[in-house]
């Protein structure tokens, strides 16, 4: 799948959505829950269910950054599924605690 | 990424929390939501390329943000406070677009060519009309968000472009989704057209905070609100704190609820800020450092700083009070000097940033460096631990036999002389200096002498740093945003050398 900056995904097995922050070259598939993520605007395969391996959940506003790729993801909508890279979990980065300034 | 987005995510994590407004009877972030897709259908029927907004802080303004950014077109606000014609110049370069006036605003926009003129009342009744809600369209593409003229205190204004990515890449990169608890509420009284009321919108739907509206700022509405409306949050520029201060010492109010106050845009007194500290012991006092090119902050002097600054003795610790605190985490800032070389804590240059924020973009001019730097113009420094220090506007340094002074330092000081009323520094020509020290200022309760004045500042500072050409007058010359035009009395001064100094 081509990971486009700004493209939005959403998963084939549970609520979850992200919006492509930092894209990556090359060919890689992003999943959530275990099985690939959809394109925002096209309907969601039938009959499959998060597996067990990536059910750890995602959250809205979490952003989800890959070291081996350089691919950054912000989940926009939270589910039960966790993300991962051609089976490989990606984790959230540390939240960032700056004080209001506008 | 893009704007409409953050609206979109804070809908559908806290959808019934009070996005604008009172508690009771405010606007939540489904209802901000669903009337930006109204307004975004509504905007669709009006052929225009961008979506310009000429009024006073409100609730409007974030539906018409946000619509705009449904619809895929810029968001252009003007500033209501200039003149008609100068008014109607910036609307005729926005053209062709479609412009959200103010309902007794509308009479000094009429008729300029290529502009479709809207009442505020009636955007609003279409963003509440149920005929335009619930209707489908197709993703636009979005690239400008929005687009925003600087004030320009030399020359026509130019427009600064920020797209979609550079302000979504300042939201998520500065402020944790919905973190905000739900009593907290800040108060909005920075302009509409000023970057600081842009991003203060942003900001504020995806960190799930409330905001309440001054519609026009004045320092007794700004204290009333405050207090009526619980506020928390606020962010205010120097000259609004001196205000709010002078209010709150007047009335004996102590604004409970307030925990947070950041200020910007121009540089703060310390007698001010250290007033401040003394009033709002409660209070955490945040510095944000940003341009307009930058998609507002880059630099933050966090409470922290404020509370280890005011209470060290240590003076490399106690001036970080004057500093910008330091760069944000998500970017690159270095200082160069004149050929581009980067220079080390202490040495004064030109400020450079660079991040997935940084526009540096005017409308059919970009000035980002290939390698993505930007130079902001202005001069500054950065101490051993990385805290910035900014100097002024770059071409208003003076530099006297090699050392630059700060105009700001200086007026600062002279500002607290009981006699002083209003002050200006900047440079003018010198055979031997290359550049002196003038002053142009305005006194009140009599006249101080000069020597006076000039003891006053030497005894503060040194005396290089002491003006050496003064000149007395009934006012100083300002633009229309508030922005001292300097360069307009560095001209005259310059011309004329009144008075030197003994």
């Amino acid at each position: 799948m081509e990971l486009k900056p700004g493209s939005r995904w959403k998963s084939a097995v549970c609520d979850t959505e992200v919006v492509v922050v930092r894209a990556t070259a090359g060919d890689i598939a992003l999943e959530c829950g275990g099985h690939p993520m959809v394109a925002h605007a096209d309907a969601k395969p039938a009959g499959l269910a998060v597996s067990a391996d990536h059910a750890g959940g995602t959250q809205p506003g979490k952003r989800f950054a890959d070291d081996v790729t350089g691919l950054e993801v912000l989940c926009t909508k939270g589910g039960k599924g966790s993300l991962s890279l051609d089976g490989r979990a990606i984790g959230a980065k540390e939240a960032k605690k700056l004080p209001a300034s506008d | 990424m893009h704007t409409a987005l953050l609206l979109e995510m804070a809908a559908g994590a806290l959808g019934d929390r009070i996005a604008t407004g009172s508690i009771d009877g405010g606007v939540s972030y489904d209802e901000l939501a669903a009337r930006a897709r109204a307004g975004g259908h509504w905007l669709r029927g009006h052929a225009a390329a961008n979506v310009v907004f000429v009024g006073l802080n409100g609730a409007a303004l974030p539906t018409a943000l946000f619509a705009a950014a449904e619809t895929g077109r810029p968001f252009a606000p003007l500033n209501y406070r200039l003149p008609d014609a100068e008014l109607r110049r910036l609307l005729a370069r926005t053209a062709p677009s479609l412009a959200v006036v103010d309902d007794d605003m509308l009479a000094r926009v009429e008729g300029v060519e290529g502009v479709t003129v809207v009442s505020r009342s009636a955007f609003e009744t279409a963003a509440v009309d149920p005929a335009n809600r619930d209707n489908e369209h197709p993703e636009p593409d979005r690239d400008i968000a929005v687009l925003l003229f600087t004030s320009g205190t030399t020359g026509d204004p130019k427009v600064a472009v920020l797209r979609h990515r550079h302000l979504a890449s300042y939201v998520i990169s500065t402020v944790e989704f919905m973190h905000a608890e739900e009593d907290e509420a800040t108060l909005v009284s920075v302009p509409p057209y000023h970057i600081a009321g842009i991003a203060a919108i942003l900001t504020s739907v995806y960190g799930g905070r409330r905001t309440v509206y001054l519609p026009t700022f004045t320092p007794e509405d700004w204290v009333s609100m405050a207090a009526a409306e619980n506020v928390t949050h606020a962010m205010v520029v120097p000259t609004m704190l001196g205000r709010i201060l002078e209010v709150l010492e007047k009335r004996g109010e102590a604004l409970p609820a307030l925990r947070a106050l950041s200020y910007g845009g121009g540089r703060m007194p310390e007698p001010v800020i250290e007033k401040a500290l003394r009033l709002l012991p409660n209070v955490d006092f945040v510095n944000a450092y940003g341009l307009t090119e930058t998609s507002s902050t880059i630099a933050v002097l966090t409470a922290d700083d404020h509370r280890a600054a005011i209470g060290s003795d240590d003076p490399a610790v106690r001036r970080r009070l004057g500093s910008v605190g330091r760069p944000l985490p998500s970017l690159e800032l270095e200082i160069r000097d004149p050929d581009g070389a980067v220079l080390g804590p202490g040495q004064s240059g030109e400020v450079y940033v660079r991040g997935e924020q940084i526009s540096g973009e005017y409308l059919h001019k970009k000035v980002l460096q290939d390698d993505g730097w930007f130079a902001t113009n202005d001069a500054g420094w950065l101490d051993d631990d990385g805290y910035l220090f900014v100097e002024g506007r770059l071409d208003d340094v003076i530099v006297r036999g090699g050392e630059n002074i700060s105009p700001g330092e200086i007026e600062d000081v002279l500002r607290t002389h009981p006699q002083v009323a209003d002050v200006a520094v900047f440079g003018v020509p010198d055979n031997e200096w290359g550049e002196k020290v003038a002053c142009a200022l305005v006194a009140r309760d009599g006249h101080p002498s000069v020597d006076e004045l000039a003891g006053w500042v030497k005894s503060r500072l040194r005396s290089t740093k002491t003006p050496e050409v003064w000149s007395f007058r009934d006012a100083l010359p300002y633009n229309d945003t508030g922005k001292l035009l300097r360069r307009q009395l560095k001209a005259e001064l310059a011309a004329a050398q009144p008075v030197a100094a003994a």
